[in-house]
């Protein structure tokens, strides 16, 4: 594949998870979507270059903040948004909704909704690796909030002691909710912990996707080959808020725009493609073409059945002779 | 049939169970080198080695997640708390994650983990050690909740769920690993199915519903009343989750009487939701209220003389038998 095929390649799934994530914000105004809904618009590139750098028989694992890696992963849109909308054919059938989405068969181990909770989890994947034998890396992403707990700090304890081949990546966005970095860290560099834990490190602007492709392609190659894990800190910016109710009084308006005209991934990727030779065509076709598999997703989305009452009874425990024996909740 | 303490038996699962599946490891704080904290794990480096007998820094949030995450991914873990007090740090891990991780993913994920280790009082470790957490557990869909009293349960209780692919709250009465119990032979390979409670004794008189060392309390005051003509029907869930309700309930539609005991502290828990079953389901049986012989609801002191007034004994159960007997004075009869 040519660079320039590679490229529009990764511009289409960026551009895709903008699209996705933009009418998700559509659909919770208008009351499709209930609960906490937390964009991903503005971290695109994030995503794609990790996927662009991994098997797909690598996992993946991230925090809430989960729409574009379902996309990446292989998910498909119209079960991404049957999941926000609360839809049987939803990628949890409507059980997880925007913060919990997974895909067993593309090895995406969910979103997670308590802060820095997800780690460990990571980090038993990549046991389970070497336990086998296997040369499945992990990748675990979480916000620089998650520096700070306590299951953070245990999961990347464990990973160096134990050089386990799992790639610990920071989506550093600046705030954690509505507080800056500065309020929450003595340090600047947030990798300054990793040789605390033995662990290689790495640190770059993540708003351009092939950057991101090579630098954690790094990462996960030192994991693949037994050199152990490695702590990313990948800056880069959220154009919207923390969840649809923040009213983002945190920032400037300016700031953020300044932030969308200099590091939108999307658009440095088009720059590039158009240095590529990439005619204004080829781009509008492209984006007609995402655009047209968005439109299917949502009427996809909207034409599902409900979440099922059965699912909700049925995906407690794995093992039916527990559910036969009953401690459901009946009347009482 | 063999004799073996309840401490050897569950070694003997976890050894059995390692041999038949390479998927089922141990992890946890000096489960391997030092032989375990309560020497559960005794011998089982030598055998399995250093990658399925896994010594762990203290780090309970951390390993236990480990061990959640390997068993989302086809692993088998048992990982060993040095006690449940110390699970108190890893709660997050066990409700968030491996109770919810088949839910929140439609049935993808399946964690098939069993977490293990010493539960409630011992003797004068203070308020911090001396917490019975089977309340917090049981009230938690997506686990199962398993609490053996005998040497004979434990073996097949944790064959069980070992092999359930499900996440399992499997506690070890702690002042119980030196008890020995009559075992079959290694080859019956018994296993135990959950939600099966157990009659420990016959009796027509009061059904007495209990578990972990108070058990051992009841099944001697059994004897006591027996000679007083008095015969109590004992009933040991085996698990707290899923909690067979039927056993009890049938046996009280016989007794018309029923006292549950336990060490767990006596606001809400496995205790009060038996009662509670009780009530509604033999509501039309009863000739007496339905108590309850439990530790006193205050954190656990360290000097014996007042540990040993917290801890529910057999003067409490005594006098609570007493009282749904409508029986007048400490020494009935």
């Amino acid at each position: 594949m040519s660079s320039k095929e590679e490229l529009l390649g990764y511009y289409r799934q960026m551009h895709l998870i903008r699209r996705v994530e933009e009418e998700a914000a559509r659909a919770y105004v208008q009351g499709k979507i209930g609960g906490f809904l937390h964009l991903y618009i503005g971290q695109e590139a994030i995503a794609v270059g990790c996927e662009a750098a991994l098997e797909k028989t690598d996992f993946v694992i991230t925090t809430y903040r989960d729409h574009g890696f379902a996309l990446v992963r292989g998910t498909p849109p119209g079960a991404v948004m049957a999941e926000l909308f609360g839809k049987d054919t939803g990628c949890a059938r409507g059980l997880g909704g925007s913060m919990h989405m997974f895909d067993g068969p593309n090895r995406f181990l969910g979103g997670h909704g308590i802060v820095g909770g997800h780690c460990a989890l990571a980090a038993g994947v990549a046991f389970r690796s070497k336990y086998l034998g296997s040369s499945d890396v992990v990748v675990c992403f979480f916000g620089e909030g998650a520096t700070n707990i306590g299951g953070f700090h245990e999961a990347l304890s464990l990973a160096g002691l134990w050089k386990l081949p799992v790639v610990f990546v920071c989506e550093n966005n600046l705030y954690s909710m509505g507080t800056p970095l500065e309020r929450t860290m003595p340090v600047k560099d947030l990798t300054d912990k990793a040789p605390g834990y033995g662990m290689a490190r790495d640190r770059f602007q993540g708003q351009d996707v092939l950057e991101v492709k090579k630098r954690l392609g790094a990462a996960i190659e030192r994991a693949r080959t037994g050199e152990g894990p490695t702590l990313v800190e990948i800056i880069t910016y959220r154009f919207r808020g923390h969840s649809m109710s923040d009213p983002g009084k945190y920032r400037t308006a300016e700031e953020v725009e300044e932030r969308k005209k200099s590091g939108d991934p999307c658009q440095i990727a088009r720059t590039k493609l158009r240095e590529m030779g990439v005619s204004d065509d080829e781009l509008t076709a492209l984006d007609a073409n995402v655009e047209a598999e968005v439109q299917a997703a949502i009427k996809f989305a909207d034409e599902s059945a409900p979440a099922l009452e059965a699912s909700m009874h049925h995906f407690v425990l794995a093992s039916d002779a527990a559910n036969a024996a009953g401690h459901e909740g009946e009347a009482s | 049939m063999r004799e073996v303490t309840y401490r050897d038996a569950l070694r003997e699962a976890m050894a059995e169970e390692m041999r038949r599946d390479s998927t089922v490891f141990v992890m946890g704080e000096e489960v391997g080198y030092y032989q375990g904290a309560y020497k559960v794990t005794r011998g089982l480096l030598e055998e399995f080695g250093a990658a399925r007998v896994v010594d762990t820094p203290i780090a309970e949030a951390g390993f236990a997640g480990v061990g959640v995450g390997a068993a989302m991914t086809g692993l088998r873990p048992i990982i060993e708390f040095m006690t449940w007090n110390f699970s108190l740090v890893a709660f997050d891990q066990i409700v968030n994650n491996a109770a919810k991780m088949y839910q929140m993913s439609a049935g993808q994920f399946r964690v098939p983990i069993v977490f293990r280790g010493p539960n409630a009082t011992a003797k004068q470790v203070g308020a911090q050690h001396s917490h019975a957490v089977e309340p917090f557990y049981t009230n938690v869909p997506g686990l199962h909740v398993v609490y053996p009293s005998t040497a004979r349960d434990a073996k097949g209780l944790l064959k069980t769920a070992i092999r359930s692919d499900d996440p399992v709250v499997f506690l070890e009465g702690e002042t119980l690993y030196g008890l020995k119990g009559e075992l079959p032979d290694e080859a019956e390979d018994e296993t135990i199915p959950f939600g099966k409670a157990r009659i420990a004794r016959e009796g027509k008189h009061v059904t007495v519903v209990t578990w972990g060392r108070p058990y051992w309390t009841v099944m001697e005051l059994a004897k006591q009343y027996a000679k007083e003509g008095i015969e109590l029907e004992v009933i040991d869930p085996r698990t707290l989750r899923p909690l067979d309700h039927e056993t009890i309930v049938e046996s009280v539609k016989k007794t018309n009487r029923c006292v549950v005991v336990h060490e767990h502290w006596s606001f809400g828990g496995p205790g009060a939701e038996i009662v509670d079953r009780v009530q509604r389901e033999a509501f039309d049986y009863l000739d007496a209220p339905v108590l309850r012989a439990s530790n006193l609801d205050i954190p656990m002191p360290y000097a014996a003389h007042l540990e040993q007034k917290v801890i529910v004994d057999a003067a409490r159960i005594r006098e609570t038998i007493q009282k749904v007997l409508y029986a007048r004075g400490e020494n009935h009869g």
